[in-house]
């Protein structure tokens, strides 16, 4: 794979570009804080399209794109193509781009209402009616996970992919990041509906850590093969929630329709708990 | 340099990576490589010792480590020979690699092919696919060993003839006093001159005397259960069929818990196993 | 009889009254030894490095049931009321990440240098026999195969063990069926038993013999001992819950089709905290953490688990995708398969894997179900 990459990297330095559709800006953020390492990342990376680090916008294409953010307008769904056209390698960063985003909290909605509620001029908004992630329009080659997304992952997938090596990120539970640590479980200590058990792990389990119980933000764990059977098996830890932590029902789907409530698993028991209200 | 009775390991260290120069590389198909490697340290080369059919940690810097048994000749010490699929993270950047680069060397481990049980004896040694490899050491030792050995008979299966490898290696085996070699494709093209279907219908082409065979077996694990019991109802106890088995490793040395078949730890037991010990773990969904 | 366990070493028990056990840490502190002892942090028991006994958990209980851990502070003065938190021995010596190599790119390709960890005596207070019986299995693994673990060996090496005898059984502890405690049979170094105000202390070591005798306390009474020794039974007597070992390996083979594997994994959540807390649990993966520049990388081993993904791949392939096999996995090998491998069993009894499973799943009562129905001839 990827052995282009690698080896134009050799003769110039591989191009990145930096993408953003509907987002916060926090996982470009992400990038700008990684301080030191970002000089090595230039070193290393011609940073070529990063609008909000530069003006200095160079064309394309580009060896690898990072794309935050999720696709919410009719001239996304166009601008992604390109952008995908442009990218050898095209990774989404955060929980936006890679499973829809909080935004997508809308897919469950009356987006035709909001406008009329929030905006004075509602003829003026052109938004589609649903939030989705990067791979329902584009190929993905990575995904990077994450509210915001984690450095050392982003620092580890780039220097990855400039080698021409596939990259590793862990699809294992956060539970395991917690007991390596050796942070007190939450659920178990203190009764907290701590979506751990079938979240990803990549965060370093920094909200257990603190003493609160994680929400998911690093979207559901393993997934390749979701379904009865594989993990995440949110059904039963929904179950726990409700008959051994007493959460209401409407509380259960709360927690599963967060930040990556549009990621497949979460959306499918957060619907089953709606039909429980 | 460490050097533990011909083995590569360090006892009070045995993660410790030796690094090895690419040699040659051959490309054998469109995704299988074979790598010629020589160790850096003079010594340790000089040293090096392992049986047919045992294994190799082998790693590239700032990826990792991956398993995979040794093809070269147990004899030959200047270079070690290893066989590798681009199938994995490691196995995909170790392909992009080229002569003269660097990779690392962590071995001899495991049990190889019993080919001290075998002396005197005829040999079937049946693979399928990439199966072949971990069984080529052992056949150069014994056609080196010649009189030592009944007749030894190569039954090799492929699914197309571009899964062959070491074309050079079967024709010259085949022309070895006593050897056959027998191919077979299941889904050959035009240019294929061997048998056309699957490696277990190949072994009603050859005559085996039950008492004085013993079979080396090699290859996926569904060609194994199925082919073992055809040769068990020849008459072949399963006390004379040894395979080679697979599982993930990461430390190769018996303590990082990926190897587990039922209760043997392939790393260390295996990777050559008596069929009667594993018979009743093959096929069980999920071990 | 002169003896509340079995100990290697005979020696008189000493008695040492509840108000003068800092002189224990004292002499420990002057023979150099860091300290480790369990203190109370986000809601359990977690080792710690401590310097007084007030460091300890005096007067807090731990509370244990399947998927619930609470504490509470019954304001007495009793110092080891808290049986045990989420951690074993095993994170002194199998660390859940240890450095292994650095590698760093030279002319000759790479140069690879051994990471050791640094030598430390570490005196842990509080030891439970199950946490010792779950040690002797972790030695064995790490140590008395054919490799033996340096990394392992040197924390190892450095650790003095204070035990304590359990007087008080939680829930969820089974080590009487597993033959394990709650006496602390070997594997110390001091064994404490609190009974009232007072501690006994016994020696299971040389160098807890020379601890003992630095001490120069004063000898328990017969009745001292003897009433440790009666509490200590009747912890073992109240012990609700067992696993029937009588079988096994075969009964949990003979299980594999069994269909209570299928229930069980609809509630597994595969997220691998059992086998995290497990005090026996050695699985491993090695990572590679290479610097941006690719100059130096860092090869480590870090706690894997048979509830991972990754851990059932082979070549492009996984043989255990299913939270039905990796739990079937885990249960097999821990109870039936480890017997094969090491002649012992994988399971100490301590009760973790059920306290600490989000849902509650408790072993014992999973096994029960798996090897009742396939054989009724059971006396």
């Amino acid at each position: 794979m990827n052995q282009a990459v690698s080896r134009a990297g050799q003769a110039s330095k591989p191009k990145l570009g930096v993408f953003k559709f509907a987002s916060c800006d926090g996982c470009q953020l992400s990038i700008l804080n990684l301080e030191d390492d970002l000089l090595a990342l230039g070193q290393a990376l011609d940073i070529a399209y990063f609008p909000e680090a530069s003006s200095d916008m160079k064309p394309g294409p580009y060896d690898i794109v990072l794309v935050e953010g999720s696709i919410t307008t009719e001239e996304d769904t166009h601008r992604i193509r390109s952008v995908r056209e442009q990218a050898k390698v095209l990774v989404t960063i955060g929980a936006c781009a890679t499973a829809g985003g909080i935004q997508a909290l809308r897919n469950w909605a009356d987006v035709e209402a909001f406008k009329q509620v929030v905006y004075p001029s509602p003829e003026y908004i052109h938004s589609l009616s649903s939030s989705t992630p990067i791979s329902e329009h584009v190929h993905v080659d990575f995904e990077l996970w994450g509210c915001p997304i984690d450095k050392g992952q982003l620092l580890r997938i780039l220097t990855d992919v400039v080698a021409g090596i596939q990259p590793c990120l862990p699809t294992e539970s956060v539970c395991m990041e917690c007991k390596r640590r050796g942070t007190v479980c939450v659920l178990v200590a203190k009764a907290m509906p701590c979506l751990g058990p079938v979240t990803r792990a990549g965060c370093g389990a920094i909200c257990p850590s603190m003493g609160r119980d994680c929400y998911g933000c690093f979207g559901p764990s393993e997934g390749s093969r979701a379904g009865p059977g594989f993990p995440p098996n949110t059904a039963s830890l929904a179950k726990q929630f409700h008959s051994g932590l007493q959460l209401i029902p409407v509380e259960v789907l709360r927690r599963f329709r967060g930040v990556n409530g549009y990621a497949p698993s979460f959306r499918e028991e957060s619907n089953a708990w709606e039909k429980k209200t | 340099m460490h050097v533990h009775e011909g083995k590569l390991i360090d006892m009070a260290n045995p993660y410790l990576i030796h690094p090895a120069t690419i040699i040659e590389k051959i490309r054998e198909a469109e995704d299988i490589h074979t790598f010629r490697l020589r160790l850096n340290d003079e010594k340790a080369r000089r040293s090096f010792r392992f049986t047919a059919g045992q294994f190799n940690m082998v790693y590239l810097f700032g990826v990792g480590e991956v398993a995979i048994s040794i093809i070269s000749d147990p004899d030959e010490s200047e270079s070690l020979g290893h066989t590798i699929r681009s199938v994995g993270r490691v196995t995909s950047a170790v392909a992009q690699l080229q002569a003269g680069e660097t990779l690392g060397i962590r071995g001899p481990f495991g049990q190889g092919w019993p080919l001290d049980e075998a002396c005197g004896r005829n040999v079937v040694i049946v693979t399928g696919g990439l199966g072949c490899a971990p069984v080529v050491g052992a056949i150069e030792y014994m056609l080196r060993r010649r009189r030592h050995y009944g007749s030894i008979k190569v039954i090799h299966g492929v699914k197309t003839p571009r899964d062959l490898l070491y074309h050079e290696r079967f024709e010259t085996w085949g022309k070895q006093a006593d050897t056959e070699v027998l191919l077979a494709s299941n889904r050959p093209d035009e240019t294929w001159r061997h048998h056309v279907g699957v490696v277990t219908d190949l072994f009603e082409h050859v005559l085996i005397d039950p008492a004085k065979t013993m079979v080396l077996m090699c290859g996926p694990e569904i060609m194994m259960r199925l082919g073992v019991p055809i040769l068990m109802k020849r008459g072949i106890p399963a006390t004379a069929i040894y395979v080679s088995l697979e599982r993930h490793m990461e430390c190769g040395i018996g303590l990082c818990g990926h190897c587990q078949l039922g209760p043997y730890f392939l790393c260390k037991d295996g990777p050559v196993m008596r069929y009667d010990l594993v018979e009743p773990w093959l096929g069980r969904v999920g071990v | 009889m002169r003896e509340i366990g079995v100990t290697a070493v005979a020696s008189e028990i000493g008695i040492l009254s509840r108000s003068d056990f800092q002189r224990f840490f004292d002499i420990l502190c002057s023979k150099e030894y860091r300290i480790v002892g369990p203190t109370v942090r986000d809601g359990a028991a977690v080792w710690e490095t401590i310097r007084h006994v007030s460091d300890l958990p005096i007067g807090w209980r731990d509370h244990q049931e399947p998927g619930r851990y609470r504490l509470e502070q019954t304001g007495s003065k009793e110092i080891f009321g808290v049986v045990h938190g989420p951690q074993s021995l095993k994170p002194f010596v199998f660390t859940p990440r240890e450095p292994l190599l650095q590698i760093e790119r030279s002319r000759d390709g790479f140069i690879a240098r051994p990471t050791p960890p640094q030598r430390e005596k570490v005196a842990v207070i509080g030891a439970r026999a199950c946490d010792l019986a779950g040690l002797t299995i972790q030695d064995q693994i790490f140590l008395q195969g054919e490799y033996q673990d340096g990394y392992y060996a040197t924390r190892r090496e450095g650790l003095f063990i204070i035990a304590v005898n359990c007087t008080r059984a939680l829930q969820t502890c089974f080590c009487t069926s597993m033959d394990t405690g709650p006496r602390a049979k070997n594997g110390f170094d001091l064994a404490l038993t609190e009974v009232g105000d007072q501690l006994l202390v016994e020696a299971g070591s040389e160098a807890g013999a020379e601890l003992l005798s630095a001490l120069s306390l004063s000898p328990a009474t017969h009745k001292a001992i003897a009433e440790a020794a009666a509490r200590v039974d009747a912890c073992a007597q109240s012990q609700v819950r067992r696993l029937d070992r009588t079988r096994l390996p075969q009964a949990l083979y003979d299980a594999h089709e069994h269909p209570r594997w299928d229930d069980v994994s609809a509630r597994c959540l595969a997220c691998a905290n059992c086998t995290m807390v497990c005090p026996t649990c050695f699985c491993h993966k090695v990572e590679e953490a290479p610097d941006l520049t690719r100059q130096r990388t860092e090869h480590a081993r870090l706690w894997d688990s048979c509830f991972t993904q990754e851990h059932g791949h082979i070549h492009g392939k996984n043989i255990r995708p299913t939270i039905k096999d990796r739990y079937r996995m885990w249960m097999t090998h821990k109870l039936a398969s480890w017997l094969d491998q090491f002649g012992t069993s994988g399971c100490v009894g301590c009760g973790r894997c059920i306290t600490w499973c989000p849902v509650g799943i408790d072993l014992t009562e999973e096994l029960a179900s798996l090897v009742s129905s396939s054989s009724s001839a059971r006396a």
